[in-house]
């Protein structure tokens, strides 16, 4: 393969030689892979959930330590036990899940570790400001030190972790999944804060699993599927089509086969709502949504604009402060969460963990959580009793309806796959007579055997007449499944497209800006 | 009684308090002195996010044996040498069971409430065990107190500024101290590199081991100095205060410097000034019966049982939990261990 | 064999913390006795820790005594253990006991000259009503504010002694009697069954275990109990209410520690009088921690503190080691179940470790994290 003018020097910067890695759960993360990058390059890492990107990439930063290979660095073998030994060899990493401090400032933040102070350890802010700012100025992005992490926008917090990693002279630059979170339009901006970095003479590899993106930046493109490298391209020699072939390891199709909708009666009617989050600010601003029976609504929007709280209303978790919630025309604005269920509801929540699983339970108590007080899985005094033989045989049931892998119905959630976790909600949510299924983000962070289960899943109850409202930050999986597409911004819904007429463009400036320019 | 019965006993009731501030202000910082030790203690652990409510223990164990040296030297080395022996040896047990605390919540990852309460469970034991062993059957006394400084009385007697400078200046060399470290641990928190990465460590560890710093070994520091500032704590219960022993003589003040630290919003100034709020209600259950009121105030006051005062302290630690709590926040990632994954 | 070695693997962590809890305390004993008239002794532990065997099984008052003290603590290590199962840790039941034996024995006291099949259930009601009052407080605290119960608790505890105290002096004080105490309870205290001193509370106890067991494993008020501890974000979501669940266990674990301060005082006292011993506070929590908050645990958990609670003063009588040594094993015990990292290096323990996710959730929740923020929208 020869380089083009453009692609750095033929001399790689970083070799990764052999990196193997297994975890204690006898997963094998990193199972040899290889991997170059040169001076100048943007270097794409590209592979589906669960590959083994993110693992090597903790490697090099030395927050894991490989069983086999080794890492060199401008030809010599560097050895990287923790992250200041990366640090001091110019790697930086922008981590999916941001490394900030909220309740710190913007100059708080990155000088922390590498303080900039006068004597006896007092800490010279005005300083850090002012370099900040110049490195702001040279990357062309606006920067305010003094600002509080916590009131940034997403797409700023990692402006502030791009700043960290250039204040340390950063030679390396791994960024994991920068985009996953942003719109569009930020996207852009990252994009170009990249390409001045390359300029600048730096390396990126960035990690990703959206090839539009990675065809878009990358100047060479690596493929890791289990853990293996299993193909190198270049952006020009390569489509679409073949790098998710590569990366799925089988043909895949690339858009899920949706069928159409015959939307019927209103299954779920929310008017004029209204709520506060836990700080008493209003988050939720008089939010009007209909879903009909048979039909996906998806509601796309930058995360915090107050999704979570309309979630929590339509749930029961959540009083809002005024308007109403109809379930198939009953008003439960007021309801409990088991009066809801009753009535035909079903929620999967984003975070399994928190909501959705009591992790040290067997599956079977998962299985009935959310309708442990119903018969016949309770008798004897009232309802005081729990039936341990009905428990049982519903539990196996829907563990072989469902095709949950584990053991028993008696082991503990928490020893399965998060698929198969996934598996576990979903089969206790979607019951038969349910009328109106609210999905916040279901598929996050699965396998893509899993999230084809889970949408198949969807669909069919979309064409059994289930009135289904998606929300997720993540416009790919809104603009998938949904029959039609809600943007939401700052607490309220500030556009609305058919399927059909969905543009990601201008989805994407409704959800940055709130209107379209 | 009439409708101005309320009012009239408000005003009376201010009007007393202005007239025992001569007496509560002195009494006030001495009483304040551990509690805002052990929120200082406090803050220094919950800051770089370990919980401690092992400072009662702490507290005990390092009076005892501040008061133990003390009592095994003084004869030999003369009194005002054995007891700053003592306060040494106070600080020193103090920042060792820092270090024990330490050990347990960051190394071994032990539930930190849990290793707490065998900390107290244990300066209980160890401190009767070896008072029934060794000094109840002497006899004996203990080397004393530390005199308190003294200010020249032209100045103690001046009418308003008096009673404020004999507050601060009428004290012990711990009393007085507190004052220092509430100045030097506020601005090194919040202005210094170490205040930074206590902060950042209690917060986010993760993103402070990401950068590089050793989360392990900045809470292991900070919760050994906190330590220290219990151990001083103890010290000034037996060698500044009372001195003598006497087995549970912590009497909750560990539980109490606590709640300051809450009231304070884990700031060592907003805990000091929790402190003193609780030293005042401790005053004033003593000031009210050397000084009791005139009139139908006096008869009100005197009815109310002097247990009632006692308890008082106690019942407001309740309260003010209860009322302040919800309202202010801690450190993100206090009382969680810190793993680093994939790390042997 | 298989069911042996499934109880191995849960009491052998347990096991093994007594066993190095008594091996250091022995280091203590050998290094401390340096300090006495008695001089240097290294066998001194033996003979400590032979009374303590004597004085607690030696004889058939002693295997009574034995199981007298650990009836209260049965109940208080229940009241512990529950409340570690709902993520609630009460170090409140030394205040709990008390008020439940105050009011054991004020009712008692009245009701002194009634027949005894209605002074003594009363009195025994009275007792758990209290307790479970003033375990509601903290409850409820934190169930509406956030306010961590370990502070509260604590300061409960010191506010009962004192106030309780002032209730002996100047309201409920018995004339006739050169320092304030109540009247004797009379015809209201616990039949004695066996022997001097085994008295009914001994069976109430050990009944309540496998009460408290039931409820836990069994219904649904027990299966809301765990959610709470574990998960409380999941149990809001499956219908239950924290809030409600997290006041109601407290009050259920301050009931029990009322009844542990009920039968100490119609069974064993007889009269309140300011400074009865509450060092049942501290020792239920071992026992909680110990019996890993298992009904069953704690059972044996009692009769082990129980044991040297009774073995103790033969002891202090006779080797001159102080009766405090029962509160370092103690302390160490939890040690080395909170450190049980060392036991495992140690002992080379493969044992389950179930508890330690449940344990977790007692600091979880510092700070004021409270169970719920927003009322679970009940119709």
């Amino acid at each position: 393969m020869k380089d083009g003018p453009t692609a750095g020097s033929a001399r790689p910067v970083l070799e990764m030689r052999g990196i193997t890695k297994r975890f204690p759960t006898g997963t094998l993360a990193n199972d040899g892979i290889d991997l170059d990058v040169r001076r100048g390059e943007i270097h794409a890492l590209l592979g589906e959930n669960g590959a083994g990107k993110t693992t090597l990439m903790n490697i090099l930063y030395g927050l894991l330590v490989p069983d086999a290979g080794e890492i060199r660095i401008d030809g010599a073998v560097a050895t990287i036990h923790d992250p200041a030994d990366a640090i001091a060899r110019g790697i930086g990493m922008v981590h999916q899940h941001f490394m900030l401090v909220p309740v710190l400032t913007v100059a708080e933040n990155v000088i922390l570790g590498q303080e900039i102070t006068r004597a006896a350890q007092i800490l010279d802010l005005a300083e850090a400001g002012r370099r900040i700012r110049a490195l702001g100025a040279r990357l062309g992005f606006d920067i305010d030190p003094g600002a509080r992490v916590s009131g940034l926008s997403v797409g700023q917090q990692q402006r502030v972790e791009i700043a960290k990693a250039v204040y340390r002279d950063v030679r390396i630059l791994v960024l994991d999944e920068p985009t996953a979170v942003l719109t569009p339009q930020e996207t852009r901006e990252i994009f170009g804060v990249l390409r001045a970095l390359r300029q600048d003479g730096a390396s990126i590899v960035f990690i990703s699993h959206k090839l539009d993106e990675v065809l878009e930046i990358a100047d060479r493109i690596t493929v890791i599927r289990r853990g293996r490298v299993v193909g190198s391209r270049r952006p020009g020699e390569t489509s679409e089509q073949e790098l998710a072939d590569l990366m799925v390891g089988r043909s895949v199709s690339l858009r899920v086969d949706r069928g159409t909708s015959h939307a019927g009666a209103p299954a779920l009617e929310i008017v004029g709502l209204r709520a506060n989050d836990d700080r008493r600010h209003e988050t939720v601003r008089g939010v009007d949504v209909t879903v009909r029976a048979g039909e996906i609504v998806g509601i796309a929007g930058v995360a915090g604009n107050g999704q979570d709280e309309l979630i929590e209303c339509l749930v029961g978790l959540r009083r809002p402060t005024a308007g109403a919630v109809r379930l198939a025309g009953r008003d439960v604005t007021r309801a409990s969460v088991d009066r809801r269920r009753d009535v035909g509801f079903a929620f999967v929540p984003a975070d399994r963990h928190r909501y959705g699983l009591v992790l040290p339970y067997t599956v079977r108590d998962n299985l009935v959580l959310t309708r442990y007080a119903e018969r016949p899985y309770v008798g004897g005094l009232g309802t005081f009793i729990r039936q341990d033989a009905a428990i049982d045989e519903a539990a196996r049931r829907l563990i072989a309806e469902f095709d949950i892998r584990t053991p028993s119905e008696r082991d503990p959630v928490s020893t399965l796959s998060g698929g198969n976790q996934q598996k576990v909600i979903v089969a206790r949510e979607f019951r038969q007579d349910l009328k109106v299924m609210v999905l916040d983000q279901p598929t996050r962070g699965l396998d893509v055997g899993s999230i084809e289960f889970i949408h198949r899943q969807v669909i069919a109850r979309r064409d059994a007449g289930v009135g289904v409202l998606l929300v997720s930050a993540e416009l790919d999986e809104v603009l998938e499944l949904s029959d039609r597409v809600l943007v939401m911004h700052r607490g309220r819904i500030v556009g609305e497209f058919a399927a059909s007429e969905a543009q990601r463009d201008r989805i994407g400036l409704l959800m940055a800006k709130g209107a379209a320019a | 009684m009439d409708l101005l019965a309320i009012p009239r006993l408000v005003f009376e009731f201010a009007v007393y308090l202005l007239t025992v501030l001569p007496d509560l202000l002195p009494i006030i910082l001495a009483l304040a002195t551990p509690l805002a030790l052990g929120a200082l203690c406090g803050v220094l652990n919950e800051r770089s996010g370990v919980v401690n409510i092992g400072i009662e223990g702490m507290m005990l164990m390092s009076a005892f044996f501040g008061y133990l040296t003390g009592f095994a030297l003084h004869q030999t080395v003369g009194s005002a040498v054995a007891i700053w022996l003592g306060i040494a040896v106070a600080v020193g047990v103090g920042a060792l069971l820092g270090l024990l605390h330490a050990w347990l919540s960051v190394s071994v990852r032990a539930d930190q409430i849990i290793a707490g309460t065998m900390m107290n469970i244990a300066a209980l034991g160890v401190t009767g065990y070896l008072n029934r062993l060794i000094i109840t059957p002497s006899g004996r006394g203990g080397a004393g107190v530390i005199p308190p400084f003294r200010i020249p009385p032209e100045l103690a007697d001046l009418p308003v500024v008096g009673p404020i400078l004999a507050m601060f200046l009428d004290q012990g060399p711990i009393a007085m101290s507190v004052i220092v470290f509430v100045l030097v641990l506020q601005f090194g928190l919040f202005r210094t590199r170490w205040g930074l990465r206590t902060r950042a460590v209690g917060e986010h560890p993760k993103a402070a081991d990401t950068l590089g710093i050793d989360v392990f070994r900045q809470r292991y520091l900070n919760v050994i100095l906190g330590g220290a500032l219990a151990g001083l704590a103890g010290a000034f219960l037996t060698l500044e205060s009372t001195g003598s022993f006497q087995n549970g003589m912590t009497g909750g003040r560990g539980f109490i410097a606590l709640a300051a630290m809450i009231f304070g919003r884990w700031t060592p100034v907003g805990s000091f000034l929790g402190a003193l709020l609780f030293g005042t209600a401790t005053a004033f259950g003593v000031v009210v019966s050397v000084r009791p009121a005139e009139g139908d105030l006096g008869v009100i006051l005197r009815s109310i049982p002097t247990f009632w005062y006692a308890a008082l302290p106690y019942l407001l630690t309740v309260v003010i939990l209860a009322g302040v709590v919800g309202r202010s926040v801690p450190p993100a990632a206090d009382g969680v261990p810190y793993a680093k994954e994939g790390k042997a | 064999m298989t069911r042996l070695r499934a109880a191995w693997r849960v009491a052998s962590i347990p096991v093994y913390s007594i066993l190095l809890a008594l091996l250091v305390a022995a280091v203590v004993i050998i290094v401390s006795s340096t300090f006495t008239a008695t001089g240097f002794d290294p066998l001194l532990p033996l003979a400590a820790y032979l009374r303590l065997l004597i004085g607690a099984f030696g004889s058939p008052s002693g295997i009574s005594n034995t199981l007298v003290a650990a009836a209260p603590l049965m109940f208080g290590g229940l009241a512990v253990g529950l409340g570690l199962k709902a993520g609630l840790f009460n170090i409140g039941v030394a205040g709990q006991f008390l008020v439940g034996a105050f009011a054991s024995a004020v009712v008692g006291a009245s009701l002194a000259g009634a027949p005894m099949l209605v002074g003594m259930p009363l009195a025994v009601l009275a007792g758990a009503l209290a307790g479970a009052a003033y375990g509601f407080i903290p409850g409820f605290l934190k169930a509406r504010t956030g306010a961590h119960e370990v502070v509260t608790t604590i300061m409960l505890n010191n506010a009962a002694t004192l106030l309780l105290t002032w209730a002996v002096n100047d309201l409920v004080r018995a004339p006739g009697f050169t320092f304030p105490r109540t009247a004797a309870v009379g015809e209201s205290a616990l039949p004695v069954l066996i022997g001097r001193n085994l008295h009914l509370g001994v069976v109430l106890a050990v009944v309540a275990i496998f009460v408290v067991r039931w409820v836990l494993d069994r219904t649904t008020l027990g299966f809301e109990i765990r959610t709470v501890g574990l998960n409380p974000e999941a149990a809001r979501y499956a219908g239950m209410r924290p809030v409600f669940i997290t006041a109601l266990t407290m009050t259920l674990s301050g009931l029990l520690a009322g009844l542990a301060g009920s039968i100490q005082m119609l069974g064993v006292i007889g009269f309140y009088a300011p400074g009865i011993t509450a060092s049942v506070g501290f020792d239920s929590i071992a026992v909680a921690l110990l019996g890993r908050s298992d009904p069953i645990g704690i059972l044996f958990a009692a009769l082990l503190f129980g044991a040297f609670r009774a073995g103790a003063p033969l002891m202090q009588i006779e080797t001159s080691v102080p009766i405090e040594v029962i509160d370092i094993i103690q302390a160490l015990v939890i040690l080395f179940l909170a450190a049980d990292l060392i036991v495992r290096r140690l002992f080379r323990v493969r044992a389950a470790k179930p508890e330690i996710a449940e344990l977790q959730t007692v600091t979880k929740t510092w700070g004021g994290t409270t169970p719920s923020t927003t009322p679970g929208g009940g119709d």
